[in-house]
């Protein structure tokens, strides 16, 4: 009986350490789920943004008061008067100062731009009458987004009582809309959120990665080459190993000290440049990608270096000529995934001021510019609540080229697998 | 093809046993009793499926993804294959040595204890001590052990780690000792040691042999049985078997014909 | 001797006629080619080595960054206050003429806050991450494996900036809410967010190397162990864990040392206030936290508040290193018990 006592026991004991694991791997795929669900929870909202439909005067009496139609008048004409012109007619009862500054800060700085766009494009329109969808401010956008709960206290509310009615108003007349939000694609950062948008970060990335591309994949083949292939069996190549092993696993932040002390300071590069952060990166990815590379040529099989050998090719010949081209695939898979790595990369970065507040999209390896985790971090460091969509929005298009990046790896990897 | 009935009483029964993997038959039909307190010797060549019939018998083929085990083995009459009975009860109750020796990397000493601890046979340390060096003794190894029982189990030799395995099989008490090839990786010298120490174990425990060699089967063993290709092909007196052999399979392997 | 570049070429030529190649396989066509050969061959050569070179010369960069900028801070700052002081308050200073505008630079609450926030990343990755490799190792059908396996890995995969705005954004705001429901004072900013969601991070580090380290326990002391009656769960802990426990160390020492470097997941969800306590709904700073506290915004080098940031990443550089060469002693060690 004690038997049958003692053996239910451990049975018992059995499931349970069996739950344990399940549980255990149910949970770490819940924290996945979870971080990937509240990304697109929160940011899905970003990728469509609040217009208010506008009845717009392009008073020439306001926008060319000396009668001059040149361009440069017409771009620093006073375009926010037109639209305060505008919110004016529509709520006529608003007279008092501060109230009508509050009536203005309904309308997006990005209105604006947009009727100074037209108005450049086509000067004709000075003196008629049209409605325009506007960009609306970001606390409407959030507001109409339902981000913002109307029944909170005033004071902790950003749009408050006299303005939330406006809005009630303009959303009874059908004169709000929410677009698909194409400057998100196309705009660079900015104060504001309803303008800011991600195309600087992914082009600051993209420098930044060509750079890193350009060093670490070369460098890294040449390497894995010559430990592979050539390095004499000594402590020198010894060291070499352990040191590459050793660096892989160097925490991201001491790369971008090196920066900073070497690249910034002793060289005297250009703080925010993609070079300077693309060197960063390359010698962050390199120990990755002398690995991967190494393991790539181990698997070409001796019988192929022997053959070339055995038709009298030099070591270099049969090298260049029979492994790398064998061992490519399985070089770029560990590339890409490199690359995979230092997109997501941003600690480094911060070292080497491409953390910078940086409106304009940059156009060349030279220019400051910021990266897509940076921009990320930027964000989730603003004050504005409506930067919270920007940012897990900016999290989504992040995510995007990741897995894009690992697919092509895996693509390329099933492609071209060889069984020797 | 049950045997010709002998006076001796059956362990463990085999009838109808197949045994496949995947879609792949290994075991076809084998009917085999194992008689108590006996040592039976399953000879045949490479893959013939001896091993795989040995590890029905304590259900270490359940292990293994995509097997399958038909007809019934019974050992002292119930099904051991049936669901109300237990594994883990089972296996203590038939314990199995192994090609290669096996030790735990722990001390001989936890070795040994190690089956008895999850059974929960000693209430208090002096009954474990009893029992390792109870198994010890009879594993033959306590002379050499006894100064250093917190030596690592894979400290000894090829011999004597073998030993040990078998200390630790016995040390559960069990009625059948299922041994695949136990001496295979081991030399001559040694070798003899575990087949003095088989016979010896005869008389307490009831013991089936899987060996590559027929020398060993012979000097072993008193019943042997033949596989080849996964069919049960003679079994009979080891003496029988190897001195006149019925079937002209078992003659030309014992020969050296095939193998 | 032709090398095969030149056999490809010539392969026509000997298909249609012998007579060029007696050419090409003369004594001085093999003399001018090799000495060809040589000349860009040995450039080649050098190339690759330089390459490889270059990963000696960051290591040796990095070390000598470090130490320069330290050495000029430990000038000004002394080794013992750095590294014992309590009190650390980099920019006290109001004015540049005043008494002690350097601040006070006792690094030691910057050290407990980092050991805090590892600890509890390791106290979570440790059992979640050691389970799950236990479960897709020992319990899991190889269908189950084969798609669970690769889920998990992709937490490594994820850039940290997406744990940070998890920790900051997510986990810390309901954290807070959740102490203020029972009544306990969570601070937004606690060490218990920053070190879970640092904990998920490192799952993959641990299960991973783990799962791998399993795997490799030969299965005959698993079979001996199930041989003698003992259920799957007792085998696993009385065999095969203490068989593979180099191996779990030295993946959770690889995992402290990814926990200790890690940058911005402490930045966006750990505080900048230096506070000395081991609680952790409090808010902590980190090493990490601090250099990028030191070394972002306003600046001017040779301070000491932009050499202490360069201190601090010696600091980290030493230990995660130490922490590295360690875990991979183990694992070789271990690799060479069962290899």
């Amino acid at each position: 009986m004690a038997d049958k006592a003692r053996l239910r026991r451990r049975y018992r004991a059995e499931r349970r350490f069996r739950w344990y694991g399940i549980s255990a791997t149910i949970l770490g795929l819940l924290f996945l789920g979870a971080i990937l669900v509240s990304t697109v929870v929160l940011g899905h909202s970003a990728f469509r943004q609040t217009y208010i439909k506008l009845d717009i005067f392009f008073d020439p009496k306001i926008l060319t008061p000396d009668g001059k139609t040149d361009p440069d008048t017409l771009r620093q004409a006073n375009y926010p008067a037109v639209v305060k012109f505008s919110l004016r007619e529509m709520f006529p009862s608003v007279t008092k100062r501060n109230e009508q500054r509050q009536l203005f800060s309904l309308v997006s700085l990005g209105a604006s731009d947009s009727l100074r766009e037209q108005i450049t494009a086509n000067p004709a329109l000075i003196g008629s009458r049209d409605s325009l969808w506007l960009l609306a401010s970001d606390d409407v956008d959030q507001f109409i987004k339902g981000k913002i709960r109307p029944n909170a206290p005033e004071n902790e509310r950003q749009l408050n009582d006299l303005q939330m009615q406006w809005v009630h108003e303009i959303v009874a007349r059908g004169l709000t809309n929410l677009r698909f939000n194409a400057a998100f694609f196309t705009n660079g950062d900015s104060r504001e959120p309803e303008i800011a948008g991600i195309l600087g970060a992914a082009k600051g990335s993209f420098y930044t990665l060509l750079v890193t591309l350009v060093l670490s994949f070369p460098i890294g083949i040449m390497a894995a080459l010559y430990l592979q292939e050539f390095a004499p069996k000594n402590r020198i190549t010894d060291m070499i190993e352990v040191n590459i092993s050793n660096l892989a696993a160097v925490p991201s932040i001491v790369f971008g000290l090196l920066g900073l002390a070497v690249f910034l300071n002793f060289f005297g590069l250009p703080r925010s440049a993609p070079l300077v952060g693309g060197i960063v990166l390359a010698l962050m990815t390199l120990p990755t990608i002398i690995i991967a590379a190494r393991a790539a040529i181990m698997a070409v099989p001796p019988s192929i270096r022997e053959a070339a050998l055995a038709i009298g090719a030099s070591p270099m010949q049969t090298a260049l000529h029979h492994v790398v081209p064998l061992a490519s695939p399985g070089m770029m898979t560990g590339a890409i995934l490199g690359m995979a790595r230092a997109l997501g990369e941003s600690a480094p970065l911060l070292m080497i001021g491409m953390v910078a507040f940086i409106a304009d999209v940059p156009q060349g390896i030279m220019e400051p510019a910021t990266v897509l985790p940076v921009q990320i971090y930027l964000w989730a460091d603003s004050p504005e609540q409506a930067f919270v969509e920007k940012l897990a929005a900016g999290i989504m298009v992040l995510l995007t080229f990741l897995v894009m990046m690992n697919l092509l790896a895996v693509i390329l990897r099933r492609r071209f697998e060889q069984k020797w | 093809m049950p045997e010709s009935r002998i006076n001796l009483h059956v362990k463990a029964l085999a009838r109808a046993v197949n045994v496949f993997y995947g879609e792949k038959q290994a075991l076809s039909g084998i009917n085999l009793d194992i008689p108590e307190n006996h040592v039976t010797a399953l000879i045949g060549p490479s893959g013939c499926g001896k091993s795989t019939f040995l590890r029905c018998l304590n259900r270490m083929n359940d292990i293994i993804d995509g097997c399958r085990v038909e007809g019934s083995i019974t050992i002292d009459g119930a099904d051991i294959y049936s669901k109300e009975q237990d594994v883990v009860q089972l296996r203590a109750r038939v314990g199995m040595v192994f090609q290669k020796p096996n030790p735990f990397p722990k001390s001989i000493y936890e070795n040994v204890a190690y089956g008895p601890r999850i059974h929960g046979m000693a209430a208090n340390k002096k009954q474990l001590d009893d029992i390792v060096i109870d198994s010890l003794t009879r594993a033959g190894l306590i002379n050499e052990v006894n100064d250093r029982l917190d030596a690592p189990g894979t400290s000894l030799s090829g011999g004597q780690q073998q030993r040990l395995c078998i200390a630790r099989a016995i040390a559960v008490r069990p009625e059948m000792i299922l041994m695949d090839e136990p001496c295979s990786a081991l030399d001559p010298i040694a070798t003899a040691r575990i087949e003095e120490l088989i016979d010896e174990l005869r008389d307490n425990f009831t013991i089936v042999i899987v060996t590559h060699s027929m020398q060993q089967a012979a000097r072993v063993s008193q019943r042997t049985a033949f596989f080849h290709l996964g069919e049960l092909v003679e079994t009979g007196a080891t003496e029988q078997i190897f001195t006149n052999p019925r079937d002209s399979r078992t003659q030309a392997y014992i020969t050296g014909r095939i193998g | 001797m032709p090398n095969s570049d030149q056999v490809q070429r010539a392969y026509p030529v000997l298909v249609k006629d012998w007579g060029p190649a007696s050419a090409v396989f003369s004594d001085q066509g093999f003399a001018r080619r090799r000495w060809w050969r040589a000349l860009w061959e040995q450039p080649v050569y050098g190339l690759l080595v330089l390459s490889s070179a270059l990963a000696i010369a960051t290591t040796v960069g990095i070390i000598l960054s470090l130490l320069f900028e330290s050495l000029q801070f430990f000038h000004q700052v002394s080794l013992t206050e750095f590294l014992f002081g309590l009190e650390w308050h980099p920019q006290t200073a109001l004015r540049a003429d005043q008494i002690g505008s350097s601040g006070s630079f006792g690094a030691v609450p910057l050290f407990t806050g980092t050991l805090l926030i590892s600890v509890i990343a390791l106290l979570t990755a440790g059992p979640i991450g050691l389970f799950s490799a236990i479960f897709l190792a020992e319990y899991a059908t190889k269908h189950i494996r084969d798609v669970v396996k690769p889920l998990l890995e992709i937490l490594a995969g994820v850039p940290t900036v997406i744990y940070g705005f998890f920790a900051a954004l997510i986990v810390a705001p309901s954290l807070r809410d959740a102490g203020g429901f029972l009544g306990v004072g969570i601070s937004s900013e606690s060490a218990l967010a920053a070190g879970a969601v640092m904990g998920v991070m490192i799952i993959p580090i641990v299960s991973s190397l783990s799962d791998d380290v399993i795997a490799s326990v030969p299965g005959s002391l698993r079979e001996a162990s199930l041989s003698l009656g003992a259920t799957q769960s007792e085998t696993i802990r009385n065999v095969v864990l203490p068989a593979a426990l180099p191996g779990i160390v030295s993946a959770m020492l690889l995992a402290a040392s990814r926990a200790i470097g890690e940058t911005m997941i402490v930045v966006m969800a750990a505080g900048l206030s230096a506070n000395l306590t081991a609680n952790p709904f409090a808010a902590v700073t980190t090493i990490t936290v601090q250099i990028v506290g030191l070394l972002t915004g306003d600046q001017e080098f040779d301070s000491p508040k932009t050499l202490a940031a360069f201190a601090l990443g010696l600091v980290l550089f030493v230990v995660t290193l130490c922490l590295n060469i360690t875990a991979l002693r183990v694992v070789k060690k271990y690799r060479e018990k069962y290899d």
